[in-house]
């Protein structure tokens, strides 16, 4: 009896751990990237990538890979769609967003549909699992999550005049369609990772809600960066908690801790 | 003023020779010269629509022309003065910082280039928060960071009030006098932007006359592209059908009227 108990308290803190561990992961990722995704006004675009997560699911059954690494294949093709279709001026950018968000969303659960062997708990892919965070996808959270932050460390300082003035950034020398291409797939990297914690409709807001959260407080990019990090991991820890004390599903009551800390800071008097 | 060369037989920093541009069927420059020698101010005017910010981005190598050839000279540096930034009220930036993200900056030069053009004042402000005449020299500090031979300028007054605009037009050529940057600017302004300019270029999406400033506003062309609006003070001009082609050295227009009327 006490053997069977103490696996079971080892097994439950185990699971927490992870959970815990992954929702931090994720939460230190979106800091910077969500700053960047509200900075250039990109929630839309993000939203678009995360929608398109179960084409990679379904991808991943069909090729028999890492479903993360299927959602990260389709969610960088739909990046670099996106990016040339820019160019286009046919159709105002949001009108496209939502053709291809609507569009990816819908054509995954047509294909998994056509899946009759696959069985999928489409809820889990919708608002996230946090609670069945297994190592791989700790080792992925952490391995290509670290990698995204690196490359967006490495284009810091182009991406932030680039996000001021296009043009003005061309003049001056910087390579910004490049710039631009690695930024979009650094996105994309991390939409992949972060659908496990809060699931494809939440992604977007784990990247946003600690992000306008952390501007009251900051007065350089890098400031509201860093407090973006450190919102989005105590929304991650608020959430999970509440999720275990009220027993509510842990991605969605993560955004909610969120959004509870973005209306505190606003209702913070202003310093100045 | 030594270092403003006027002379005719320097060699141009920069040369567009039959530019035209064409984007989704539509006309939008159409066989246009312009020449930049060192150390002129140059002013492109025109009503709005007439391709004056097309023809800047043409210049500045930002848009491909259809057909043509813009020629930089060698080491050409150019200084780029947007006319406004469209920055997010989320994002926390400085005017010290906006300077500092410039390419090959130098931190001992933001104050005396602040100075310089009048907006020290500013430099731990948010650069949301500045006005239309205080953004402009912020910009300008910016762009003579990197000691440009010429400064590119994309309606240097809009959104300015008179007064402002007074002192921005004496920045300018203060800026070239002590500079000795060519200047190539766009306005649609008239009055004020000619006591302050070397060579004047109508744009109607061709070149309909240029010269000094005397000679352009006497010209033909340049009435019956500006006279109702010059004389109201509104953004709208008649074209004038009826008007004399005049084909002597200092004003020509090119492009053809059924073009310039469908486009």
């Amino acid at each position: 009896m006490s053997v069977v108990g103490t696996r079971k308290i080892a097994t439950m803190d185990d699971f927490l751990l992870r959970a815990l561990l992954g929702g931090l992961g994720v939460a230190l990722v979106a800091g910077p990237f969500g700053s960047f995704v509200v900075w250039r006004r990109l929630a839309y675009f993000g939203d678009t990538l995360a929608h398109s997560a179960l084409l990679g699911v379904a991808l991943g059954f069909i090729l028999h890979i890492n479903l993360t690494l299927g959602i990260f294949i389709i969610c960088q093709i739909l990046a670099i769609l996106l990016f040339i279709s820019q160019y286009q001026r046919q159709l105002a950018s949001d009108t496209l967003l939502g053709i291809f968000s609507h569009g990816a969303l819908s054509l995954g659960l047509v294909a998994l549909a056509f899946m009759d062997n696959v069985r999928i708990d489409l809820v889990s892919y919708l608002f996230g699992d946090i609670l069945a965070i297994g190592y791989d996808d700790l080792y992925w959270i952490y391995g290509a999550g670290g990698v995204a932050l690196l490359g967006l460390v490495w284009i810091w300082k182009p991406l932030l005049s680039i996000t001021i003035h296009e043009d003005l950034a061309r003049v001056e020398g910087l390579p910004v369609d490049r710039i631009n291409w690695l930024f979009l797939g650094l996105i994309a990297l991390i939409v992949a990772i972060m659908m496990k914690v809060v699931g494809m409709l939440l992604v977007t807001a784990l990247l946003i809600i600690p992000a306008a959260t952390a501007r009251r407080f900051a007065n350089t990019p890098e400031s509201m960066a860093l407090i973006a990090m450190v919102i989005g991991a105590l929304s991650v820890g608020l959430g999970l908690w509440g999720s275990f004390e009220y027993d509510t599903p842990s991605g969605p009551t993560i955004v909610v801790a969120g959004c509870i800390l973005f209306i505190g800071s606003i209702l913070l008097p202003r310093r100045h | 003023m030594l270092a403003i060369n006027k002379d005719n037989n320097s060699q141009p920093l920069l040369t567009l020779s039959n530019v035209n541009l064409q984007i989704s069927g539509r006309s939008l420059l159409e066989s246009v010269d312009l020449q930049l020698k060192p150390g002129e101010i140059v002013t492109v005017v025109g009503p709005n629509g007439a391709g004056k910010t097309t023809l800047l981005r043409v210049a500045l190598g930002l848009q491909k022309p259809t057909s043509g050839k813009v020629e930089k000279a060698k080491d050409v540096t150019i200084g780029y003065v947007p006319q406004k930034l469209h920055i997010d009220p989320t994002f926390p930036i400085t005017v010290r910082r906006f300077l500092a993200l410039a390419k090959g900056h130098d931190k001992t030069k933001f104050v005396p280039l602040l100075k310089n053009v009048g907006a020290e004042h500013v430099i731990d402000s948010p650069l949301q928060g500045l006005s239309g005449g205080e953004l402009q020299r912020v910009l300008m500090a910016r762009a003579l960071m990197r000691e440009p031979d010429i400064l590119v300028l994309d309606e240097p007054v809009q959104g300015v009030d008179v007064h402002g605009q007074v002192e921005l037009y004496d920045l300018i050529s203060r800026v070239r006098t002590e500079r000795g940057c060519a200047i190539l600017m766009v306005s649609h302004d008239l009055h004020l932007v000619m006591a302050s300019t070397d060579r004047v270029f109508c744009l109607n999406k061709h070149i309909c006359c240029s010269g000094t400033p005397e000679v352009v506003v006497n010209d033909p062309a340049y009435t019956a592209l500006f006279g109702p609006y010059a004389a109201r003070h509104l953004a709208f001009y008649v074209h004038d059908k009826e008007h004399q082609h005049d084909h002597e050295h200092h004003h020509e227009c090119c492009g053809n009227e059924e073009d310039s009327n469908n486009g």
